[in-house]
């Protein structure tokens, strides 16, 4: 796939946003691989066969979680709508616009900032240019 | 509205967009320590304490027959540094003017970094333990002059390679040493600053507030800023002529490997 992962031209993106398209492009490939593996253990006979890919795709379950944590540890307003959303009992999508509109909550109006909590968004500088 | 009471200002929305884009450029090139060290958060304004996975003994127990012991753990400190802005500057700013006088704002988030960088890699009295103050190892002249950091920044590579502690390394500068760096062609032309990046395999980072220098393993692990509240800012109090608002954030710090950086002395 070569440097698909990124839209813009990577010398104009930092350390920081290289590695989290890379982490996206990963992402991307574990949902897929489980995608791929639901279809086959879908129609496989062989009970064999089939353990042998319901183990590979608890593989890819881990890799996609891990690869889903990192993103938010670098993401706090992801973080933060996914913390509404994730593990939680209930409708979906009303947790999902309910998060959406806690997170962006005075974004414009109330003057919260652009980030969770009204922080300026700064974190971590690994790797930023100067 | 949370803690921050930013609804309460007479700021509109674009301007604290502005004054929230200002605050971002002043801060991210003076964050040195965020440059070199892991970073964990932000876990919130409500979050308190960094788990040490330690606890100490207690000297009795509630009856027979139990022990107990208690958890030890890392207060997170909070910086806060206000500033003044007048209203006027605000309201021209609305009008579209593009040179709204924010010194005021700029001064703090130069302070409040300067506060953060003095922490990490000093120690901060009865609240933090610094890079610095953990070092077990002897600090390391710097040299009168810049041409003689390379011998300096090369031996405290080498005291890291000593003691197991693999690289990339980076080199926190303060301000003064810095400039000087940036400035210095060694004989031949060749840039000082590129010389001292080709020894650390890594950034030579702007450190305003540090004395001296360090000189840090990135391998990671070795050392984070968890942060509670990230930088942000807040409103405090206002009148018909000006607006009192702060910068502020919560963290801690903690060394787990504290021979993994090596202290360099001006």
């Amino acid at each position: 796939m070569g440097f698909d992962q990124y839209h813009e031209p990577p010398e104009e993106l930092t350390a920081a946003t290289r590695t989290f398209a890379r982490l996206c492009a990963s992402l991307t490939e574990e949902a897929e691989a489980i995608g791929w593996y639901e279809q086959r253990i879908a129609v496989e006979s062989d009970p064999e066969a089939v353990e042998v890919m319901r183990d590979a795709q608890g593989e890819e379950f881990k890799h996609f979680s891990m690869d889903l944590e990192f993103l938010l540890r670098r993401a706090p307003a992801w973080r933060e709508i996914a913390q509404g959303i994730l593990f939680q009992p209930g409708d979906i999508v009303e947790h999902g616009e309910e998060a959406e509109a806690e997170t962006f909550e005075g974004n414009g109006a109330d003057g919260e900032g652009g980030y969770p909590s009204g922080s300026l968004g700064i974190g971590s500088l690994r790797g930023a240019r100067r | 509205m949370n803690h921050l009471l930013r609804s309460l200002a007479p700021i509109s929305d674009d301007g604290w967009k502005m004054l929230d884009d200002e605050a971002r450029q002043r801060l991210a090139p003076a964050l040195a320590a965020r440059r070199l060290v892991d970073f964990s958060g932000p876990h919130g304004w409500e979050y308190s304490a960094t788990n040490l996975g330690r606890t100490a003994p207690l000297a009795s127990a509630p009856c027979e027959g139990v022990a107990g012991l208690r958890r030890q753990v890392l207060p997170l400190v909070e910086v806060r540094a206000d500033f003044e802005l007048a209203l006027a500057e605000l309201r021209d700013a609305d009008r579209g003017a593009d040179d709204a006088d924010l010194e005021t704002l700029d001064r703090a988030a130069h302070q409040i970094a300067v506060a953060e960088n003095i922490a990490v890699f000093h120690g901060w009295h009865g609240a933090l333990t610094g890079i610095g103050e953990a070092s077990p190892h002897d600090p390391i002249p710097l040299g009168p002059k810049p041409d003689d950091y390379p011998r300096p920044v090369a031996a405290a590579v080498e005291l890291l390679l000593h003691n197991g502690i693999s690289g990339p390394y980076g080199l926190a500068l303060g301000g003064e040493h810095y400039q000087q760096v940036a400035q210095t062609a060694e004989h031949g032309g060749y840039p000082l600053l590129e010389h001292l990046q080709k020894i650390l395999d890594g950034p030579i980072v702007w450190a305003p507030g540090v004395a001296g220098a360090v000189v840090i393993s990135l391998r990671g692990g070795d050392f984070r800023i968890e942060s509670g509240q990230d930088l942000s800012i807040g409103y405090a109090s206002h009148d018909a002529e000006a607006v009192r608002l702060y910068l502020e954030e919560s963290f801690s710090f903690h060394v787990a490997t504290p021979e993994a950086a090596v202290a360099l002395t001006a």
